[in-house]
């Protein structure tokens, strides 16, 4: 049984291992940090958001700075998806931004008694209904359909 | 605070027998000790606690007479009816910049405070936040002769240390009596803006201790027995910049409250006085109920989400509020250990109940927004928080811009909450990114055209761009975090009130998103420049200029920063006159091309402090964007060129971040071109991303840079130990500690600061050319 905890990640109950939802890539123990089992970098925001205003007149442009701020970037090592984009001080360790309880976990979706990949949706409303199924069981890899809109 | 007992009690000594004090001894002291309190203020023992009030005795009686589910939603239904009709008076009425455009709630509470109901639009942090001042009003004016509570009262209040949103706002607070029995209140309370601080418009960035903050009013009874008191009107009047302004919607409020009144009175009527009670205590009851369940489904575990703070609104630091969430079965903790400690003169810090009543907005307009808006919703959610922090400010330190912490509250849990309820198959809102968070608006005071004394601020303030939800693009300045449904206002029917021109507004500022599969909403840029006044100037009170206020989810990107523009020593309407062509204005033209001669163009954060505006000198900002969501590689091309081919993203975004290939002249995608990049960036991406862990021993360090001034814990494994800038002479130096061994924490001056590294520059100047100078103190 899978549970899509994330968009891109799933909690697989039965090996309890973190996985990747497009490519099955395995990211570690279900109990511990998924981001152990990604790939990092340290990007520039000044890539991320380009100044406005021109940076060689004016101190304050559009763009973090970068001796304040980084964005690291966690790819999946397979599929090379960006899971999460995390803004953070140059040195500050990321942040574990997930544990889960796992035994909870299982006990719940084994009381509920149905898939998790067919019932979980982004919320209400007609546009909210969506395929969180594994995209990595469909052929062709990354032919997953546009959500809602 | 006063001890009681009804048991012995020892007071110390080595014959214990000797010193218990008997019933009756104990009454006479806790009425010495009543009778002579020096002074009431903010009551740590109401101030700490946000849990609802357990069943006085007269709500057992009324409950125990039973309770019909139907008949209670009948009741609640003719109360929204109620509120939301004040409601409408007041936005319709009042004289409050912030009132015409929503920023305001009305009530029904229980009589110990609990809001039972609050009008459907409006703010709803009020709801997490006003128990407080009727609690104070019950604990202490209740039974003071010189005070009192009678039918037909009316408390006033504004200080956030008794329990406000902020200091500007201002409430109407009314107790409904029977039998001269409280049981129940009416309330109605404005964003009224001005409030005498040391800067116009009520929300101070400038302000330097608690004093500067403007207003101070602890629960006052400014109406007695109907009538509006007009010797405290007139103190309040005199100690703000508007007295027309505290008049009208005094004035308003009590009207708003008086037709909430007829409608309670009419209930009362037909259900009976017991029913009434008891409906209002059961629904604030079933709300807590429904959220621990609603907790209950959600997984257990623990998410984390730090942020981080770049500005005191006078210099650039980094300040953490850090925020920690665990899930176990039906309990919900929000811890906030790790966060920076407060800063004693500076305007960002919050009360805690401010900071909550973020919480409870996020809670109630985004996790579970078709719950009654009830104290309730708070109250089972357990809040660590350690005093003195920025997010739970002691007694003694400034909070005038109390939203920097307290909008941080609402982000913590509006954010976390796509990790907690993301697994959960039944959801009461949808997925979303994280919403602006930032008050990227002008504030303005001086003179009008009319003669009149004002301060207050622009309605942009409700421009926030929203997250983008996990199936559609966030909207563009769809609303302010604090309230679903406001307004931006009519800029032309502001200008007939004030002296100044949005030269531009409403014009979208290129690449202003946060990319992402679904992007988020993006903001728009204002302009202003006044004309036609003695006397103006400009304020604006925001962070996020050097690191971005939201970041964005599962993989999608946050907003960018935010800098001011300013163009100093020109008239803009002079030069317009001249040449109509220069009425092409945008921040990145007149900041680029610097179009006009003899400006003196200026670039810096958003704390600006009341700056005084000649005519036609140009202050230039942008409202924020919401943050992004889902890897920017999966975003359909065909929303990518939409967007460029509206100027809202640039090429270079288009091609280095969403990866499209197009044909320049009609926008449309080569779709292999578009696979082939797509694909080459994943592989970019694999080749320079480093395993987690050789990629964390090469980039974590023990502490923060030398030169950042850093506030907070590092890291998450010891949240208790903190890292501060402390000030001993005029260089900084780096403590650590636990929170309470920390200094106390003040900055300096910039302009001290300023005129010392001049000196010193100055000093080796006159060195390096044998200059002899005596520089006399």
């Amino acid at each position: 049984m899978r549970v899509p905890m994330t968009e891109y990640l799933f909690i697989d109950l039965d090996t309890e291992r973190w996985i990747c939802r497009v490519c099955a890539h395995d990211f570690g123990d279900a109990r511990g940090n998924y981001k152990e089992g990604t790939l990092v970098y340290d990007r520039d925001p000044r890539e991320i958001h380009p100044p406005v205003i021109d940076p060689e007149k004016y101190e304050f442009t559009f763009s973090p700075d970068p001796a304040f701020c980084r964005i690291l970037e966690f790819y999946c090592p397979t599929c090379g998806t960006q899971i999460e984009a995390e803004y953070l001080p140059p040195g500050h360790p990321p942040t574990v931004d997930m544990l889960w309880d796992i035994d909870s976990l299982r006990e719940k979706w084994e009381a509920r008694g149905d898939n998790p990949e067919e019932v979980v949706n982004y919320g209400p409303g007609e546009n909210a209904v969506t395929d969180l199924s594994a995209r990595f069981d469909s052929v062709g890899g990354h032919t997953h359909g546009k959500a809602g809109h | 605070m006063t001890m009681t007992t009804s048991e012995f009690v020892p007071t110390g000594g080595n014959d214990e027998e000797s010193q218990l004090l008997t019933n009756q001894e104990q009454q006479w002291v806790d009425k010495f000790m009543d009778e002579t309190t020096l002074f009431l203020g903010p009551d740590p023992a109401i101030m700490r606690h946000h849990e609802i009030m357990p069943r006085s005795k007269y709500e057992e009686e009324c409950i125990a007479q039973g309770v019909d589910p139907l008949e209670i939603d009948r009741i609640r239904k003719r109360l929204a009816g109620a509120l939301d009709e004040a409601f409408e008076m007041c936005e319709s009425m009042g004289a409050a910049p912030g009132a015409k455009w929503a920023d305001l709630s009305c009530a029904v509470y229980t009589a110990e405070g609990d809001v039972t109901y609050l009008s459907n639009r409006g703010v709803i942090a009020f709801s997490a936040v006003l128990h407080h001042p009727i609690r104070y009003i019950m604990k202490n004016w209740k039974d003071e002769p010189t005070v009192g509570i009678n039918e037909g009262d009316g408390f006033f209040h504004n200080d956030s240390r008794f329990g406000m949103v902020h200091n500007t706002d201002q409430s109407m607070l009314v107790p409904v009596i029977r039998g001269g029995i409280i049981i129940a209140w009416v309330g109605a309370t404005i964003h009224e803006g001005e409030n005498g601080a040391c800067e116009p418009g009520g929300m101070p960035s400038g302000s330097e201790s608690p004093f500067d903050d403007g207003l101070r009013a602890s629960p006052i009874k400014i109406v007695e027995r109907g009538h509006l008191r007009r010797d405290l009107l007139t103190f309040l009047q005199h100690s703000t910049r508007d007295p027309k302004l505290m008049l009208a919607d005094i004035k308003v409020k009590m009207g708003a409250v008086r037709r909430i009144m007829d409608t309670v009175d009419r209930l009362i009527d037909e259900v009976g006085q017991e029913t009434f009670v008891a409906s209002l205590r059961v629904t604030v009851e079933d709300v807590e109920t429904e959220v621990r369940r609603r907790i209950g489904e959600l997984p257990d575990g623990t998410v984390t989400f730090n942020q981080f703070v770049d500005s005191t609104l006078k210099e650039n630091i980094l300040i953490k509020f850090a925020c920690k969430i665990t899930i176990k079965g039906e309990r919900m903790i929000v811890d906030l250990t790790g966060t920076g400690p407060e800063i004693l003169n500076r305007a960002i810090n919050s009360p805690l109940a401010s900071t909550k009543s973020f919480m409870a907005q996020a809670i109630l307009s985004y996790w579970w927004p078709d719950l009654p808006r009830s104290t309730g919703a708070l109250s089972p959610i357990e809040v660590i928080t350690e005093e003195h922090s920025w997010a739970d400010a002691g007694y003694d330190a400034p909070v005038g811009q109390s939203l920097q912490a307290s909008f941080r509250g609402f982000s913590a849990l509006q954010t976390a909450f796509a990790k907690m309820q993301f697994s959960s198959p039944q959801k009461y809102s949808n997925v979303v990114a994280p919403w602006f968070n930032q008050i990227n608006d002008f504030l303005w005071g001086g003179t009008t055209q009319n003669g009149e004394q004002v301060g207050n601020l622009c309605a942009d303030l409700n421009g926030m761009g929203g997250g983008a939800k996990a199936f559609r693009d966030g909207e563009d300045a769809v609303a302010p975090l604090f309230c679903a449904m406001a307004d931006i206002g009519e800029q032309e029917v502001m200008e007939e009130e004030v002296p100044f021109l949005q030269l531009v507004s409403k014009r979208l500022v290129r690449d202003n998103q946060g990319f992402g599969k679904f992007r988020g909403g993006m903001g728009y840029e204002m302009i202003v420049a006044s004309r036609g006044t003695p006397s103006w100037g400009f304020m604006t009170v925001t962070s996020g200029s050097k690191f971005s206020s939201v970041p964005g989810m599962f993989g999608g990107y946050g907003c960018p920063v935010y800098p001011l523009a300013i163009v100093k020593g020109i008239n803009i309407y002079d030069i317009i006159q001249k040449d109509p062509t220069q009425f092409d204005l945008s921040i990145e033209r007149v900041m680029n091309e610097q179009p006009f001669e003899g400006g003196d163009y200026q670039s810096a954060h958003m704390g600006l402090q009341f700056d005084v505006a000649k005519e036609g000198e140009l202050y230039m900002i942008a409202q924020g964007a919401g943050g992004g969501y889902g890897d920017v590689l999966e975003r359909d091309p065909e929303l990518v060129v939409t967007d460029l081919e509206l100027d809202r993203i640039s090429a270079q975004v288009a091609t280095n971040i969403y990866g499209i290939v197009w044909e320049p002249e009609t926008y449309v995608v080569h779709e292999q071109a578009t696979i082939e990049l797509r694909a080459q960036i994943r592989r970019d991406r694999i080749a320079r991303g480093k395993p987690y862990h050789e990629f964390v021993a090469e980039f974590v360090q023990e502490e923060p840079p030398k030169d950042l001034l850093y506030y907070g814990s590092w890291g998450q494994d010891n949240d208790e130990e903190l890292i501060a800038t402390h000030w001993g002479g005029l260089e900084p130096e780096r403590v650590t500690g636990k929170l309470g061994e920390l200094p106390l924490i003040m900055v300096p001056d910039r302009r001290v600061l300023k005129i010392a590294r001049l000196e010193e520059r100055v000093r080796e100047l006159e060195q390096k050319y044998g200059e002899t100078v005596v520089h006399k103190s």
